[in-house]
């Protein structure tokens, strides 16, 4: 029971952090294509400005619940994937510091640089994010101990490159309506026209992805079998899927940023829904079938403490990052900085 | 010693040594600021709002630091500790987890109220916005401080199939060795925070320009300066040094660099360890000082490092060396505060140049001093990674090869030269702008 409340956990959070920092990677891939003269980028950029920084937290705070509640996935995933994850934390690097130095030099040349930067790792960061979706669904060769060795033609293999393109395109659009919603003016009417096509696209890539993982996992359905209920989760995901283009035809942009946020987690939530109670796949071959919810666990009552914390923890934090975000409701207003 | 070993220590080394720069100040600077927005809300005196719009550019690019810098922490214990992940995640997990929950959602989400919403909530929302950035540092500190203080001296655990699994959230929390190690680095902050602020402070007024701005700074940075050298010695450095002698006698050994079992040990004021003769060279001794500060008796028995099984030490010199550089420092740090106090309460700090230019000079210290003393925490840890339940060398990732992590280390040795000599860059040009120079919202 409490393993199956931390799977929960660990989804809710991971989810969360797409959605909430998926919008800074999105911003950051288009601002540069939208943005076209430098006054508007910095428009695109002073939209995520206030919030980037409480977004990522998000993906440190799922980190940190996987090693409290399942600390064998967290070592044999972090060290099996060791080179994509360096890599991403490099990225992270590039992505959070270009946002923070762009402003401090009043010189084109450094803030172009900056703002290339910027794109340049959001992008790369939403397509490793993706692949790594798409290889816990693929499966990794475990060992016997739970342990493999990830290496880039492991990784980067067609089924979780799919998974990458689909994610860059899911968020670029994420951030897209995301923009829509937070400017006015040209900036906004690139940023509407801009949902259009990356919706199609969007579109395309969930459905060669949907048709692929039942080749990659055909057992996948099992416990849409066992539970019918569950596949409300990806029906609904279709109906905001659908929902994104006739809320921004409408003009409602809010709707669509917020339909665009739903079919990230539902879209997520029904790879977690296939996924359980399995945290981490084998390949065939395998030495063990899969990392899961018991046996890579802490122990129940380390599991019952820390679901206790997160709960009371989660609850302060979601009463005031609603009142944060508060403040920065409505149009972004020229510039932020000090 | 193996390659994939050697490796995996020297990146957690270099990358937490790098990454500490940035919150060593900012856990410090957040409280100062914090304190700067309560005297301007309490006093209405809007100069203290002023200088601390002006920190808080400081801040805001060191706070980015250390986030960026921050997250190959929270990843390389299982990247590179993947052993001690396991073993040990069932009790660190907690404390790594809530420093995410209660800390960095707090810091991070109220640093972008205060860093960009001066104009649009009102001054006491802007002012619990500063505080609640400072608490969530802090409250960092502590979490990250309870991790390590329980891989210093573990507690409330049970072995269960080979592994430590918690047995009480509030004993781990409480784990006596924490809440002295806790204030003390707190401490440590604060001091860097302050002579970093004085040391601004008289840049500007050694550059007689931004007078105002270097008066303040200067008066606040000597007052909390002074505050704390005093209580990093005494009680916070005490405290820890007892600890220590408790929990982890021969890491004391090492520090203090005594080779033979004495009643009635001394201190060596300085001297330099030689392992091979079990000596210190040229040493200047406070006789029977080290029995009573271990034990409360100057004639106590103090056990010597020869006396320990070999296996068990430390590498002595770094720890020996760590330690007497972190207290030569710590306690030029308390002369320095102490006549700069004297001179502002004789009303002739701001005109006395040869001090103003001790206090510049004086930046760069505090970061040494409070790395060393980290030095001394971790490499007095050894061979240990979880004193006395697992060594370092059992802690590595075994599917990580040592080419892997030197790839990785080159990796971030160069990322992290660029940014550091980015950050130096940066930083110095919001400090030669002044308060509201640079670029307007």
């Amino acid at each position: 029971m409490i393993n199956t409340l931390w799977f929960l956990v660990l989804t809710v959070m991971l989810a969360g952090y797409a959605v909430l920092d998926g919008f800074d990677l999105g911003v950051g891939i288009l601002h540069l294509v939208l943005g076209g003269d430098t006054k508007d980028r910095e428009t695109a950029i002073n939209a995520i400005g206030p919030v980037w920084n409480g977004n990522e937290v998000w993906l440190l705070a799922a980190g940190g619940s996987m090693v409290a509640a399942f600390p064998h996935l967290y070592a044999a995933a972090f060290s099996g994937f060791y080179l994509a994850l360096m890599i991403v934390l490099w990225l992270l690097i590039l992505r959070g510091i270009a946002i923070e130095l762009r402003h401090q030099v009043d010189n084109p040349l450094w803030r172009d640089g900056w703002d290339v930067t910027f794109c340049f790792a959001s992008a790369l960061l939403a397509v490793l994010f993706g692949a790594a979706v798409g290889n816990v669904l693929r499966g990794v060769p475990f060992d016997t101990e739970g342990n493999f060795q990830g290496s880039f033609a492991l990784i980067l293999n067609p089924f979780a490159l799919l998974c990458g393109v689909l994610s860059l395109v899911a968020l670029a659009l994420h951030g897209a309506a995301y923009l829509a919603m937070k400017t006015e003016g040209l900036l906004q009417r690139r940023a509407r026209r801009a949902i259009l096509p990356l919706w199609v696209g969007m579109i395309a890539l969930l459905a060669a992805v949907t048709a692929a993982s039942f080749a990659v996992q055909p057992g996948f359905t099992a416990n849409f079998d066992r539970w019918p209920l569950l596949a409300l989760i990806p029906v609904l995901g279709l109906a905001a899927a659908a929902a994104i283009p006739l809320f921004c035809r409408r003009g409602r942009d809010t709707a669509a940023f917020l339909a665009s946020g739903a079919l990230i987690v539902l879209v997520l939530g029904s790879a977690a829904a296939g996924l359980y109670p399995r945290l981490l796949l084998g390949l065939p071959g395998s030495a063990i079938p899969a990392l899961d919810i018991y046996n890579s666990a802490s122990s129940t009552r380390s599991m019952t403490i820390a679901l206790g914390v997160y709960l009371f923890g989660m609850a302060i934090v979601i009463v005031y990052l609603v009142n944060v975000y508060r403040v920065w409701r409505g149009k972004v207003s020229g510039g932020y900085h000090l | 010693m193996n390659d994939a070993l050697i490796a995996d220590r020297w990146q957690f080394g270099f990358t937490i040594m790098f990454h500490y720069l940035f919150p060593v100040l900012t856990m410090g600077l957040g409280v100062l600021i914090a304190v700067l927005k309560t005297v301007q809300l309490l006093r209405g005196d809007e100069r203290y709002g002023a200088l601390a719009r002006f920190w808080a550019k400081l801040f805001a690019i060191t706070f980015a630091m250390g986030v960026v810098t921050g997250i190959p922490m929270e990843f390389q214990f299982g990247t590179n500790w993947a052993r001690f992940s396991h073993f040990a995640g069932g009790v660190v997990g907690q404390t790594l987890f809530m420093e995410g929950v209660f800390a960095f959602f707090a810091e991070s989400s109220f640093l972008g109220l205060f860093l960009f919403g001066e104009r649009r909530v009102r001054p006491v929302l802007h002012w619990l916005s500063a505080v609640m950035v400072a608490l969530g540092a802090v409250v960092s500190g502590f979490f990250i401080i309870a991790t390590d203080a329980w891989m210093q001296h573990p507690v409330a655990y049970e072995m269960v199939n080979g592994r430590a699994e918690l047995t009480s959230l509030w004993g781990l929390l409480t784990n006596p060795y924490a809440l002295w190690q806790f204030p003390h680095a707190i401490s440590g902050s604060i001091i860097t925070a302050s002579m970093v602020m004085a040391g601004v402070g008289a840049y500007y007024l050694l550059s007689r320009k931004f007078e105002d701005a270097g008066q303040l700074s200067v008066k606040i940075g000597v007052i909390s300066g002074l505050a704390f050298s005093l209580i990093s010695l005494f009680p916070t450095g005490a405290m820890n040094g007892e600890n220590v002698t408790k929990y982890q006698p021969i890491k004391m050994a090492a520090m203090e660099g005594l080779f033979r079992t004495q009643e009635g040990a001394p201190i060596a004021i300085i001297g330099m360890p030689d392992t091979e003769r079990r000596e210190l060279m040229d040493p200047i001794y406070l006789p029977r000082v080290l029995s009573f500060l271990a034990y409360g008796d100057f004639r106590a028995k103090v056990v010597g490092l020869d006396d320990y099984p070999a296996d068990l030490h430390p590498p002595i010199e770094l720890v020996y060396y760590a330690y007497h550089i972190m207290v030569g420092l710590g306690t030029m740090f308390i002369a320095v505060m102490a006549i700069a106090a004297f001179l502002l309460w004789r009303g002739t700090l701001y005109t006395s140049r040869w001090f103003l230019w001790i206090l510049m000079l004086a930046i760069p210290f505090p970061y040494i001093a409070n790395e060393a003393g980290w030095t001394v925490a971790e490499v007095g840890r050894q061979p240990w990674i979880v004193y006395g339940l697992q060594r370092t060398a059992d802690a590595t990732s075994t599917n990580v090869s040592g080419g892997m992590t030197w790839f990785t280390l080159l990796g971030f040795t160069g990322m992290y030269s660029a940014l550091g000599l980015l950050y130096l860059f940066v930083s110095a040009r919001i400090i030669e702008a002044g308060p509201d120079g640079g670029l307007q919202p």
